[in-house]
């Protein structure tokens, strides 16, 4: 109960927050705009209006889980309201876990509502609801949630603008971090090789949730790929809030 | 009598600065706040009084030291639940309403919703702010926030209040009034822990101080112990009596004309001064024997430190 009243505050927080409209504005004008960019393009019109549009809820669900999610804590503990919340019975995990639902929950709204528009785009061209898109805006909520967490845990010890520097490295390190497999690939066995793949485990692969492409083109995969995503999304996460926590549960809140 | 609040050799530093350079805050506090008292926790800005406050909340760890909440480690749960707090320079969650904002703090405290409408109810009207329980708390002035900050430190009818300071910043009428609510409290059987530099206002309310100068607790105890009832000296604000009269019996604070204020150190001097009057046929307007009070002892411990 208690998490959840911290979840449900956060998330009243964050939809009256201007700054996660803005961006829903952005997105939506770019959803929209792959309209426009179909009619330029020669050949399959709806396969544009896909590509841009599930690119544009990807992204810009990212910026709201950096935006909002370093701002969020810093927030509390900034303007000090963290002095009376945490003065209550409950435990320092329960306000970070609330944190984290109330800030899944708001992206959860936000990509539901680009969703509407985005497969009320596509209706308007094929009149079908082309459901297996949901399928790679689900791998976009997992990477969201991740990055979340992330967020959440630079924010426990940092400031906003740093928190949003970290998080965002962490966001395109993420989406470049598979270039390292093909670098393993053709790098000669030695010192080099080792480094690269020292560094390609231990840095995130976000590409890991990227399924726009296979799911536009309507190309199959295999369930094994989508458990593997899954399994991967669910325990980076609970890792990263884990560290989060750790650092959480042991500050002065001076 | 129990204990409410038990500090024992509390030690805490910050490291500060680029450098981080060390910086004890707290160097052995030892305190005991007895259950149902209002306990004054004096000291001058940067004395360490909200240290140990969040150190007593769990929002600061201390490096040594033991902090016990009615026998309870304070960081138990059930110790924070007979607890309420009111920070210095309230600010709560401005996007909320004050009726919001209690029922969240209500929910952290496991208020079941039946009970909740009417204690948020009561308690709108114990700090007299009824009229803006739909009001936003970013169109609350200070004084506002003082009270519904009062408001959401009572909500779990706590045993312990602790209030850092609470009558900073607000107008007399305010003033008075949160100190009515604290005297309530105490009427109520609570514990009341009232850090403040505003030292007319904890003489008037509190049973027993401790005051805190750089980390160190000098001096603690019930306040008629700590102020000796011994007159200092009598003002005596009189007329019809040349000043050069009075020369050698007290010191002439200020007069115009025939009127003006004397400050007499000896009592025999307050005798010939109004047999002087007397005589002279001149009038005596007011006489005020001075005793010690709070700020004085205050003052001097914290100049002598």
């Amino acid at each position: 109960m208690k998490i959840r009243a911290i979840a449900f505050n956060t998330l009243k927080e964050a939809i009256r927050d201007r700054i996660l409209y803005l961006l829903l504005f952005f997105a939506l004008i770019c959803i929209a705009f792959s309209r426009l960019l179909a009619l330029l393009t020669i050949g399959d019109r709806v396969k544009i209006i896909k590509d841009v549009g599930l690119t544009s809820i990807s992204l810009f669900g990212a910026l709201m889980a950096i935006l909002i999610g370093t701002g969020l804590v810093y927030k509390e503990i900034d303007k000090k309201t963290i002095y009376t919340l945490l003065s209550k019975p409950i435990q320092r995990y329960q306000f970070l876990l609330g944190k984290f639902l109330g800030l899944v929950l708001t992206l959860f709204i936000m990509l539901l509502l680009m969703s509407i528009i985005f497969l009320a785009l596509i209706f308007f061209h094929t009149f079908t609801v082309e459901w297996q898109m949901l399928i790679a805006i689900l791998y976009v909520f997992l990477e969201l949630c991740l990055i979340t967490s992330v967020a959440l845990l630079f924010s426990c010890f940092s400031t906003p603008i740093l928190s949003s520097i970290f998080t965002l490295s962490f966001y395109l390190i993420g989406h470049t971090a598979w270039g390292l497999e093909t670098l393993i690939k053709k790098i000669k066995p030695g010192f080099g090789k080792v480094l690269a793949q020292g560094l390609y485990h231990f840095l995130p692969d976000l590409e890991n949730f990227n399924f726009k492409t296979e799911i536009v083109h309507s190309l199959p995969i295999p369930p094994s790929i989508y458990l593997y995503s899954t399994l991967y999304g669910v325990f980076y996460t609970l890792f990263v809030l884990t560290l989060a926590l750790l650092i959480f549960r042991k500050r002065d809140f001076i | 009598m129990a204990l409410a609040i038990n500090i024992e050799n509390l030690h805490k530093s910050f490291s500060l600065g680029f450098m981080l350079k060390k910086k004890k805050i707290l160097k052995g506090i030892s305190l005991e706040v007895n259950e149902g008292e209002i306990f004054g926790y004096l000291g001058p800005n940067g004395a360490g009084k909200t240290t140990t406050i969040k150190c007593i909340l769990g929002l600061i760890f201390p490096e040594q030291g033991k902090i016990e909440l009615f026998g309870q480690s304070h960081l138990s749960l059930p110790a924070k639940a007979r607890t309420g707090f009111l920070p210095e320079n309230p600010y709560f969650y401005d996007h909320l309403t004050a009726n919001e904002f209690l029922t969240f703090y209500s929910q952290l405290f496991s208020i079941k919703k039946n009970e909740r409408e009417e204690k948020i109810k009561d308690l709108l009207q114990t700090v007299g702010l009824q009229q803006s329980a739909g009001l936003q708390l970013r169109k609350f002035s200070r004084g506002m926030l003082q009270r519904i900050g009062l408001a959401q430190a009572l909500l779990n009818e706590p045993s312990l209040v602790l209030l850092d300071e609470p009558l900073g910043g607000l107008d007399p009428l305010g003033r008075k009034e949160i100190r009515d609510i604290i005297v309530r409290l105490k009427e109520e059987g609570k514990t009341v822990f009232l850090s403040s530099h505003i030292l007319q206002d904890i003489e008037m309310i509190c049973d027993r101080v401790a005051i805190i100068v750089n980390g160190e607790i000098i001096n603690q105890g019930a306040l008629q112990d700590l102020i000796s009832e011994k007159i200092l000296f009598t003002e005596i604000d009189l007329s019809g009596v040349e000043e050069k009269e009075l020369e050698g019996l007290g010191e002439f604070l200020s007069g115009h004309g025939e009127r003006g204020l004397l400050k007499v150190f000896k009592e025999e001097n307050v005798e010939k001064v109004l047999e002087l009057v007397q005589s002279r046929k001149g009038k005596i307007h007011s006489l005020i024997p001075r005793t010690e009070t709070l700020e004085d002892l205050f003052v001097g411990m914290v100049k002598q430190k």
